[in-house]
């Protein structure tokens, strides 16, 4: 389904200046969190996620939900490096008279699963669509802060009591939320321990080592009869060094000299 | 309005024990100077806004009056359940922000517009629903909540709205206010973001020798009901938000006259349609989609109005 010794860093770079550019030419928010699960999504589209670009619908197709749909300018591009959709598409992104919106939305893109722009709804619509399809697994990446609504946990509950074992969750865990780190917000820890709890069977891994996601998703369920949690450490604005870690570029948007730093970051 | 509401905000701590301000992990560059300088006044519940309602409920229960923030429909739809049943039904001094009125929040899309805010806080009894339509109103009206022992829903907008009053208005719960009034060809009834935009069409209209009155009415419910009926009486009335169609200021106006058994010479609502946004933009982009320009409203206007034939002025 895909060619061989494929650099996958690479495309990780061509991910990253697309969303650079798209955020950039529409002075878009939400920058550090498209950049902060950039790898961890094209180690699922190249190589985790049975999947078929040409034919987006494939009953038996491996599902993925962006439930941090904000970071979705990071989903548009993988989904082009993918080849779903031609590279045009993503100068629509968040432009007046444009196609794709600032969250994810489904209908506006081949390959988009679900509509999705308010936090912890991606893992009840996973939950429901991994009952449905048991040849599939049903991917769910969601944010650290975005832990912090009721609605996952109710859902982590059910799915644990069912032990839906075709569903994976993933945590971008890069401890940055709207109003500051995650410790000092509402602490998540120890987050693993949490969902254990819950009959989740959890692993974590550096979300920014392609190689080490993909080993790691290499065998899924993770224990057969329970559903799979990846927690994924990972550094907010990822790849432009003076996004990384910070808070401002939850809401910055790069001015030209930046983004030329930026950009010369990916080469 | 942004500004205006944490000077306020600041304000009353100074004095008032009562005050506690809880957010849904929203209001970076707002809530800073409060945060600092009232640490144990202010609450971020994380992003749980079914939880921050709730806990402003149980301080309210403990005699504190409570300003809890989102974006609109985070402060709205999502926490539903707990607004309606712990800030309503125990009739409650929880004062909810919704900040991003209507498509404040423009290219983010549908997840973040907030369309459906008025229509549901009008629904719960005992709520107070307030839409101001600049920050001398907004400050006006959180300085009437601090007197007042019931719940309010605060619709805001997202930063800099131009303002419509040049000073502090004297604003009473449920009264509109006049804020321009050249003739009786047509009176617009607006709410919150689209008061400005009313008087623009107003001066728009005037140019064409079609001369009305704005009306600004921030208390979508109670409703100035004696307004509405004098001046449905009179003159073609319109109304016009940035707010879907169903549920907001027209229908509550519309209702009233309906009630009223009043038939104003023509009636016209304008409002965003019962759909979700599908053409990507920003804020004034999708005001043109949506025929929320003062351009368009104008036209709208004098098309009922020639329909009608109402006008007390030449036709220039």
């Amino acid at each position: 389904m895909m060619e061989k010794k494929d650099d996958l860093p690479t495309r990780a770079k061509a991910v990253r200046r697309n969303i650079l550019a798209m955020v950039s030419r529409s002075e878009s928010a939400h920058v550090g969190t498209a950049l902060s699960c950039a790898d961890l999504l094209v180690a699922l589209y190249f190589g985790v996620m049975r999947i078929d670009p040409k034919k987006p619908q494939w009953d038996e197709r491996d599902r993925f939900l962006l439930s941090k749909g904000h970071g979705c300018s990071a989903l548009y591009a993988t989904l082009v490096e993918r080849g779903y959709a031609d590279t045009k598409i993503l100068d629509g992104f968040c432009m007046d008279g444009g196609t794709l919106w600032g969250h994810a939305t489904s209908k506006t893109m081949p390959g988009v699963e679900a509509s999705t722009g308010s936090l912890g709804h991606g893992l009840p619509l996973g939950l429901g669509m991994a009952i449905a399809n048991n040849k599939s697994k049903v991917f769910v990446l969601m944010g650290d802060g975005e832990c912090d609504e009721g609605s996952v946990w109710e859902a982590a509950l059910l799915a644990g009591h069912r032990g839906q074992d075709n569903l994976v969750a993933i945590i971008d865990y890069n401890k940055i939320q709207s109003l500051g780190s995650t410790r000092e917000v509402l602490d998540l820890e120890p987050l693993a321990a949490k969902w254990k709890a819950m009959r989740w069977s959890v692993r974590e891994v550096d979300g920014h080592d392609i190689a080490a996601v993909q080993k790691t998703l290499k065998k899924l369920p993770f224990h057969k009869g329970k559903p799979s949690l990846l927690i994924a450490h990972t550094t907010k604005g990822k790849g432009v060094s003076y996004m990384e870690n910070s808070l401002d570029w939850h809401y910055k948007t790069p001015d030209k000299k930046q983004l030329k730093e930026a950009l010369e970051e990916q080469e | 309005m942004r500004k205006t509401f944490v000077e306020r905000l600041l304000t009353y701590a100074e004095t008032d024990q009562r005050l506690h301000v809880v957010t849904g992990d929203l209001g970076y560059s707002v809530f800073e100077p409060f945060a600092a300088r009232f640490e144990d006044k202010f609450i971020n519940a994380g992003i749980a806004e079914q939880n921050m309602i709730g806990l402003s409920a149980g301080l309210a229960l403990s005699g504190k009056v409570v300003f809890a923030y989102s974006i609109t429909p985070f402060a709205t739809a999502r926490p539903f359940e707990q607004i309606r049943m712990d800030v309503g039904y125990h009739d409650l001094p929880v004062r909810i922000i919704g900040t991003g009125a209507g498509l404040s929040y423009g290219t983010l899309g549908p997840s973040h517009h907030g369309c459906e805010d008025l229509a549901l806080m009008r629904a719960i009894p005992n709520m107070i629903v307030t839409a101001p339509a600049d920050r001398f109103e907004l400050g006006a009206i959180m300085d009437l909540s601090m007197k007042n022992p019931h719940p309010f829903y605060i619709r805001i907008g997202r930063s800099s709205e131009p303002d419509v009053h040049s000073a502090p208005p004297k604003l009473e719960i449920g009264k509109g206010i006049v804020v321009l009034d050249e003739g009786n060809d047509f009176a617009i009834l607006a709410c919150g973001n689209m008061v400005a935009g009313a008087k623009e069409t107003a001066h728009l209209l005037a140019k064409k020798g079609i001369r009305g009155k704005v009306v600004s009415m921030p208390f979508v419910k109670p409703l100035d009901s004696e307004m509405v009926a004098r001046l449905g009486t009179s003159m073609p009335l319109f109304t016009c938000e940035e707010h879907s169609i169903i549920g907001g200021l027209g229908s509550a106006v519309a209702e009233t006259l309906a009630d009223e058994g009043i038939r104003p010479p023509a009636f016209g609502r304008i409002a965003l349609p019962d759909a979700f946004q599908k053409k990507v933009g920003k804020h004034a982009y999708l005001r043109q989609v949506n025929g929320l320009t003062p351009d368009d409203i104008a036209a709208k206007i004098e098309r009922k109005i020639d329909g009608i034939g109402h006008r007390t002025t030449k036709k220039l």
